[in-house]
């Protein structure tokens, strides 16, 4: 069995209560952060871990925590992004709704390191059950003296409130997400300044994704260099992978980095295989933003090695052949899924929560939403795919954010892998929609590539 | 019918105006609009969607211009600025809950409350209309009912006859 650092007690009756947390070792990471440790410490310890941000970007976390302005008199905020809205992305509500402590446990050990006197906890609107069940892990670790005045008599002063979104993926951009806390519209900023300097009211603010700052506790708990070990090369520790799809156990599964992709989708310890039998067609290894793979791509590297569960393995290849980790969000597609008709809904999922500022991405996801609705519903033209190609191709790298990016690549890299999929739909427009063009050659086994010798 | 209803006077609980007045204070001095969005999804809740008149009164209580409360509440998805079902039934229709059948459970559900999306039923009991991921890929499909957001997961057409079934009797 894998180590498990955050779901470890995930079963255990009653862990969403602070007694039964409590019993389990739960804020341990706070009496020793406190107690043994300067926030210097905290920071260095996880600089050491290697942590790296588990929303999607993967930027190390102790090195945002390293850039924080620390200007006298000013106050400094820790924001906890749990805006979790990324398609194929569900590790942060599982997290929150049974082990709501690991988050608070987390949010007062960094806001301790980063020297803020509030933090707050950004959660989806939709997800008000879980703004409950915080606010009451909230109140019983407040009662038990971890949050409020004079910290377990350490002089240090917390206060944790958690703020409702209002329903925009766009408040998952952490420029977007600080001025949704400031009431406003869901507008990315234009950086820099980056929040590090002025972020939340103009004030440094570092922001983090729910399991990067529930990750903090293990590491201050068994230290930096023992979290280091756990994984594979920089990819350190362990993620959570919300697994969906067509699998026979979607779920949310805590993974050492490292794990090989077949091993994570036929094994019965993680997704268990392809539901009903049939055969895997295509993965989105990292949510719906980063490039699909198809099923060879998804298992093995271009070269024929096996792909791995790491930052780096899966964007192995580039874009030509390669994904990436984004937030963990795995979905498969089986034999019988039409690649068209997914790409058409993620890239109507863009269309609806682009923001406006930028035209390029403003009016670009409406192009595309429009010209792959006619591909799937049999009105496309064979020049329809190249123009998808050109439309991606002026969002990308065009806009305030990356929501632009991450509407372009998922078109992008349909096209790139499942271009005759896209032509058999303008060829045969009457049978697509009755139809699906099946797995064709998108599982045959990648060869291993021939050592060659230079001498 | 906008018209009509913006007419209505709307007035506040004095218990929605505690919980407005337990928002403000968790932010700094003078940074009371930040209260924004938890004052609209209360406001929502006791409402069932945010009129005009009710927006000027949010606005008049954090001190802000009306415009401030419009352009968040248009921005939203979760804000409702006309009336709905007493039920508004939301379904993920984003990728991975299709992958699993989200888009003809849309269609059941359409054909059993006899409405289209976004319409009400003429009892005003249910409206239904699809949404945009709501992060549970894994148990989809799903639908949740504000206005606390009680999620259902793993649905088919029976699981919501019966969901229907037990809301009418409610």
């Amino acid at each position: 069995m894998a180590r498990k650092l955050l779901l470890e007690h995930i079963n255990v009756p009653g862990i969403n209560t602070l007694d039964v947390y409590r019993q389990k070792g739960g804020y341990r990471a706070v009496e020793k952060a406190l107690k043994t440790l300067s926030p210097d410490d905290v920071v260095e310890e996880v600089k050491k871990s290697g942590l790296r941000g588990r929303g999607g970007a993967g930027f190390p976390t102790g090195m945002k925590w390293s850039f924080l302005a620390k200007p006298e008199g000013v106050a400094r905020y820790l924001v906890c992004n749990a805006d979790e809205s990324e398609p194929g992305t569900f590790k942060d509500r599982y997290l929150m709704t049974y082990i709501p402590h690991a988050l608070i446990e987390g949010m007062i050990v960094a806001s301790y390191a980063l020297g803020a006197k509030t933090s707050y906890i950004y959660v989806r609107g939709e997800m008000m059950p879980q703004i409950r069940i915080l606010e009451r892990a909230i109140a019983e670790a407040k009662a038990a003296g971890f949050l409020g005045k004079n910290i377990l008599g350490t002089g240090y002063d917390l206060e944790l409130y958690v703020q409702p979104g209002g329903g925009a993926y766009i408040c998952g951009e952490e420029t977007a997400l600080l001025e949704s806390l400031e009431g406003k519209r869901g507008n990315p900023r234009i950086k820099p300044p980056f929040p590090a300097i002025a972020g939340l009211y103009g004030c440094p603010t570092v922001v983090n994704n729910v399991e990067s700052i529930a990750a903090v506790v293990p590491i201050i708990n068994d230290g930096g260099e023992e979290y280091a070990k756990i994984g594979i090369g920089r990819s350190t520790g362990t993620k959570l992978i919300s697994a969906s799809g067509n699998l026979v156990k979607p779920g949310v599964y805590e993974i050492e980095l490292g794990l090989p992709v077949e091993e994570f989708i036929y094994s019965d310890e993680y997704c268990g295989g392809i539901a009903n039998g049939k055969r895997l067609k295509a993965t989105v290894a990292g949510g719906s933003s980063v490039p699909v793979l198809p099923a060879n791509l998804t298992l093995k590297l271009a070269n024929g090695d096996p792909r791995l569960m790491s930052y780096e393995s899966l964007s192995e290849g580039g874009f030509a052949t390669g994904t990436m980790m984004g937030s963990g969000g795995f979905i498969a597609f089986d034999e019988d899924q039409c690649i068209v008709r997914n790409t058409w809904n993620f890239s109507r999922f863009y269309h609806h929560e682009s923001c406006g500022q930028c035209s390029p991405c403003r009016e670009g996801t409406g192009w595309m939403e429009k010209v792959l609705h006619r591909l799937e519903h049999g009105h496309g033209k064979m020049s329809d795919i190249d123009l998808l190609v050109d439309v991606s191709k002026k969002i990308e790298g065009n806009t305030i954010c990356p929501l632009g990016d991450a509407a372009a690549w998922p078109v992008a890299s349909a096209i790139r892998h499942f271009r005759d999929e896209f032509e058999w739909h303008v060829r045969e427009p009457l049978k697509s929609q009755e139809t699906n063009y099946g797995i064709a050659k998108y599982a045959e086994p990648i060869a291993k590539a021939e050592v060659t010798t230079d001498n | 019918m906008l018209k009509v209803e913006e007419q209505q006077p709307v007035v506040f609980s004095s218990a929605l105006t505690v919980k407005f007045d337990d928002l403000t204070s968790r932010y700094p001095e003078g940074k009371q609009k930040s209260a924004l969005l938890p004052i609209l999804h209360e406001v929502q809740a006791e409402l069932g969607w945010l009129s005009a008149n009710a927006m000027d009164q949010v606005a008049a209580y954090l001190k802000i211009e009306p415009i401030e409360v419009y352009e968040v509440a248009s921005f939203y998805s979760m804000y409702f600025l006309k009336p709905q079902g007493k039920y508004v039934l939301e379904v993920c229709r984003t990728g991975p809950c299709c992958l699993v059948g989200a888009e003809k459970l849309m269609d059941h559900i359409g054909e059993t409350l006899g409405v289209k999306e976004n319409e009400v039923t003429a009892d005003g009991l249910f409206s239904w209309r699809g949404v945009e991921c709501l992060a549970a890929c894994g148990f989809g499909p799903v639908l949740q009912i504000g206005p606390e957001y009680t999620f259902y997961e793993n649905l088919d057409e029976q699981k919501v006859d019966t969901l229907i079934e037990e809301l009418r009797k409610k």
